[in-house]
C-alpha cells in the first residue's frame, strides 16, 4: 500500500502531533519507570556503583530470606488491601445507590460531604488524625473514652502495634469515596426507569434482586472503572501507616505495607535493585486484582 | 400479587432513581446517610474549628470540638513564623499557587489534544494507544518512585520548578475521561467543519474544546488535587527549600516530634495551614460538581 507523504502528514501526522506532548510525558514518567523497575529488579544497585546483573537473586531473596516481608509486609498488605479495597468499594456503591434515590439537592449535598475527604487525601488530614488519635489525654479519642470511663490511662494509639492497622483501615476507608464513587453515582442516575418497570412486570420481587439483576449489570462499565480506581487507590494509600506513626519502619512493623518496604530498602538502605523487585511485585498485585475486577465486570463484547 | 413494591415506578412520584421531590420511602436513606455524613464531616469540622481556636482552647481539657472564641491568631502565627530554614510561609504558598496554575493549564491542553486525536483522528496506532492508556489507569506511581527519581536526575530536573509540573501531567485517568467525552460528539460536527475548510487546529480549538467544557472542568479538578496536595515531589526531588510547596510545609508541621505544649500549640498553626490547603479543593469542587457528574456518567470502562 502506497500512501503519499503529504497525505500521511495530513491524516496520520497531525494525529501524532496532537498526541506528542502527552505521549512524551507518558513515556518518560510512566513507561520508562516501569521498564526501569523491571530491569533494575534483576540487578544489585546501590545508587553509587552502576547496576550489576544478579539474575533472579532479588526475587529469590524476597521469597525465601526476607523475613520481614513474609511475616509482616505481605500479610499486612493483603489484610489492608482486602478490607479497604472491596470494603471501600462496596460502601461506595451502596452509598451511590442510596444517593441516587434522593432528590437532586440533598443528593448533591451528601455527595459533596462524602467526596470531600478524598479531595485532600493525605497531607491536610494528617493534622486531624494526629489530634484525634493523639497519645496523651488531650487526644480526642483518649479524652472521649476516658470521659466515658471506659479507660483509665490514655492509649498511644498511633504507636501501638495492636491498633495501628485498624486506624489505618478506618482512615483510608474514610477517604475512599473518590472518583469511582462519583462514576458509580452518575452511572446509576443514567439507568433508564423503563428497565426497572420491565423487570417488575417480569416478576422481580425484591430490592436485592433489583440491585443484582438491573442496577449492577446496567452500570458494569462504571463498576469496572470504580473497581480499578479502588484498587489503585488502595495500594497508593499504602504510605498511611508511616504518615500516622511518623516512623519507617512502623512500630514493630504493625503498619508496614509493601509501599513502605520499597521505601525502606530504596531510600533508607539504598538497595535499589531489591526495592525495584518489590515494586514489580506490587505492580503485579495491582494487575492481578484488576484482572479479577475485569472478570467480574467486563461487558460482553 | 402481595408484593406491589414496584408500583411506585409506574404510579407514585418520587420513588426510585432520581426522584424530583421527597417521598416517605426516602426516610430510610436519610437515617443511614445523615449520621454517616456527620461522621465523615467530623475531621473537616475539626480543621475549621481548630484553625480559629485561641491557645486556651487548644490547651483545654477535655479538648472542645467547636471553637467558642474564634481568633485569627493561628493564621497570623502561620504567616509570621519562618520555617526552620528561614523561608516564610508565603513563599510556600506562592510556589503552590504557581505550580498548581501552570499544571492545571498545561494538563487541560495536553490531555485534551491527545484525547481529540485518540477519539476523532484515524491513524494506525489508535486502538493500541488507547488500550495502553487504559492499562496505565492501573499505574501506581508510588511503586516506581526509585526509577522515576533516576530519570528525573538524568534529565537534570532535580531542584527545578518543572519537576513539580511534568510528572503530574501524565495522567491516564484524565486522558481516558476526556476521550470518552469527546466520543460523545457526533462525527458529523467535525466533518461539516472539514468541508468548510477548517484546519485540525481550528477544529480542536474552536469546536472540540468549547463542546467538552464539563470534561475539561473535571480534568481541572483532578489535576488541581494532584498538584495542590502534592508533598511528595518536594520531599523526593527538591532540596532547595525555596522551591518547596505548602503541602510539603504542612507535612513538616505535623511530623515534628514535638510533644506536650509545643505539639498542642503547633496544632493550631497546623490546622490553619490545613484549612488553607483544604478550602480551595472544596470551593472548586462545589463550583464544578455538576460538570464533574456529567463527565463521570461517561466514565465506564468497557
Amino acid at each position: 500500500m502506497k500512501i503519499s507523504l503529504s497525505k500521511w502528514v495530513h491524516e496520520e501526522g497531525s494525529a501524532y502531533a496532537f498526541l506528542l506532548p502527552y505521549a512524551l510525558l507518558f513515556i518518560v514518567f510512566i513507561v520508562i519507570p516501569v521498564i526501569a523497575a523491571a530491569g533494575l529488579s534483576f540487578t544489585f544497585f546501590d545508587a553509587v556503583q552502576s547496576p550489576r546483573f544478579v539474575g533472579l537473586d532479588n526475587y529469590i531473596a524476597l521469597l525465601t530470606q526476607d523475613d520481614t516481608f513474609m511475616r509482616y509486609v505481605l500479610p499486612n498488605t493483603l489484610q489492608f488491601a482486602i478490607i479497604v479495597g472491596p470494603g471501600g468499594y462496596a460502601l461506595a456503591f451502596l452509598l451511590a445507590w442510596m444517593l441516587a434515590q434522593l432528590p437532586k439537592i440533598p443528593r448533591t449535598i451528601f455527595a459533596l460531604i462524602l467526596y470531600s475527604p478524598s479531595m485532600t487525601a493525605g497531607v491536610a488530614m494528617t493534622v486531624v488524625w494526629r489530634a484525634l488519635f493523639s497519645g496523651d489525654q488531650t487526644g480526642y479519642l483518649n479524652s472521649f473514652l476516658m470521659g466515658l470511663g471506659l479507660m483509665r490511662e490514655p492509649v498511644q494509639w498511633l504507636q501501638s502495634p495492636q491498633y495501628l492497622m485498624s486506624i489505618m483501615i478506618i482512615v483510608t476507608m474514610w477517604s475512599s469515596m473518590g472518583i469511582g464513587f462519583l462514576a458509580m453515582l452518575a452511572g446509576i442516575l443514567e439507568i433508564s426507569p423503563e428497565l426497572y418497570e420491565a423487570a417488575a412486570i417480569d416478576g422481580m420481587s425484591s430490592r436485592w434482586q433489583e440491585i443484582f439483576l438491573i442496577t449492577i449489570p446496567s452500570i458494569k462499565p462504571q463498576m469496572l472503572f470504580g473497581a480499578v480506581m479502588a484498587i489503585v487507590g488502595t495500594f497508593q494509600a499504602g504510605a498511611i501507616g508511616v504518615t500516622l506513626s511518623g516512623s519507617n519502619p512502623t512500630p514493630q512493623y504493625a503498619g508496614q505495607l509493601i509501599v513502605n518496604h520499597i521505601e525502606d530498602y530504596g531510600f533508607l538502605r539504598y538497595e535499589m535493585g531489591y526495592a525495584a523487585a518489590i515494586s514489580v511485585v506490587l505492580l503485579l498485585m495491582v494487575l492481578f486484582f484488576s484482572r479479577v475486577a475485569n472478570r467480574l465486570f467486563a461487558s460482553e463484547a | 400479587m402481595a408484593t406491589r413494591w414496584y408500583q411506585p415506578y409506574i404510579g407514585v412520584k418520587n420513588r426510585g432513581i432520581n426522584p424530583e421531590g421527597f417521598h416517605v420511602s426516602q426516610i430510610k436513606f436519610y437515617i443511614v446517610l445523615i449520621p454517616l455524613a456527620g461522621l465523615m464531616l467530623l475531621p473537616i469540622i475539626y480543621i475549621f474549628s481548630s484553625a480559629f481556636k485561641p491557645p486556651e482552647e487548644l490547651f483545654a481539657y477535655p479538648p472542645p470540638l467547636i471553637v467558642t472564641n474564634p481568633t485569627m491568631k493561628n493564621f497570623n502565627d502561620l504567616f509570621s513564623i519562618l520555617s526552620t530554614s528561614g523561608i516564610p510561609v508565603s513563599r510556600y504558598l506562592f510556589n503552590s499557587i504557581l505550580i498548581t496554575l501552570v499544571t492545571v493549564a498545561a494538563s487541560i491542553i495536553i490531555s485534551s489534544a491527545a484525547a481529540y486525536a485518540l477519539s476523532k483522528k484515524q491513524f494506525r496506532l489508535k486502538q493500541t494507544l488507547f488500550v495502553v492508556n487504559n492499562v496505565a489507569l492501573m499505574f501506581v506511581p508510588i511503586a516506581v518512585t526509585i526509577p522515576r527519581f533516576l530519570i528525573v536526575e538524568n534529565l537534570n530536573l532535580l531542584d527545578t520548578f518543572w519537576v513539580h509540573v511534568l510528572p503530574v501531567l501524565a495522567m491516564p485517568v484524565g486522558l481516558f475521561l476526556l476521550k470518552q467525552f469527546i466520543d460523545g460528539i457526533p462525527d458529523e460536527v467535525i466533518e461539516a467543519a472539514q468541508i468548510d475548510g477548517a484546519s485540525d487546529l481550528h477544529i480542536y480549538w474552536r469546536i472540540i474544546l468549547p463542546m467538552i467544557q464539563p470534561a475539561l472542568a473535571t480534568i481541572a479538578i483532578l489535576t488541581f488535587q494532584a498538584a495542590w496536595n502534592n508533598a511528595d515531589t518536594s520531599t523526593t526531588y527538591i532540596n532547595n527549600e525555596s522551591l518547596r510547596t505548602l503541602a510539603f510545609y504542612l507535612t513538616t508541621l505535623t511530623s515534628t516530634t514535638a510533644t506536650g505544649a509545643d505539639a498542642v500549640a503547633g496544632q493550631g498553626v497546623a490546622a490553619a495551614a490545613a484549612l488553607i490547603m483544604f478550602v480551595p479543593n472544596l470551593i472548586i469542587f462545589i463550583f464544578l460538581q455538576s460538570q464533574v457528574m456529567s463527565t463521570m456518567s461517561r466514565s465506564g470502562l468497557k
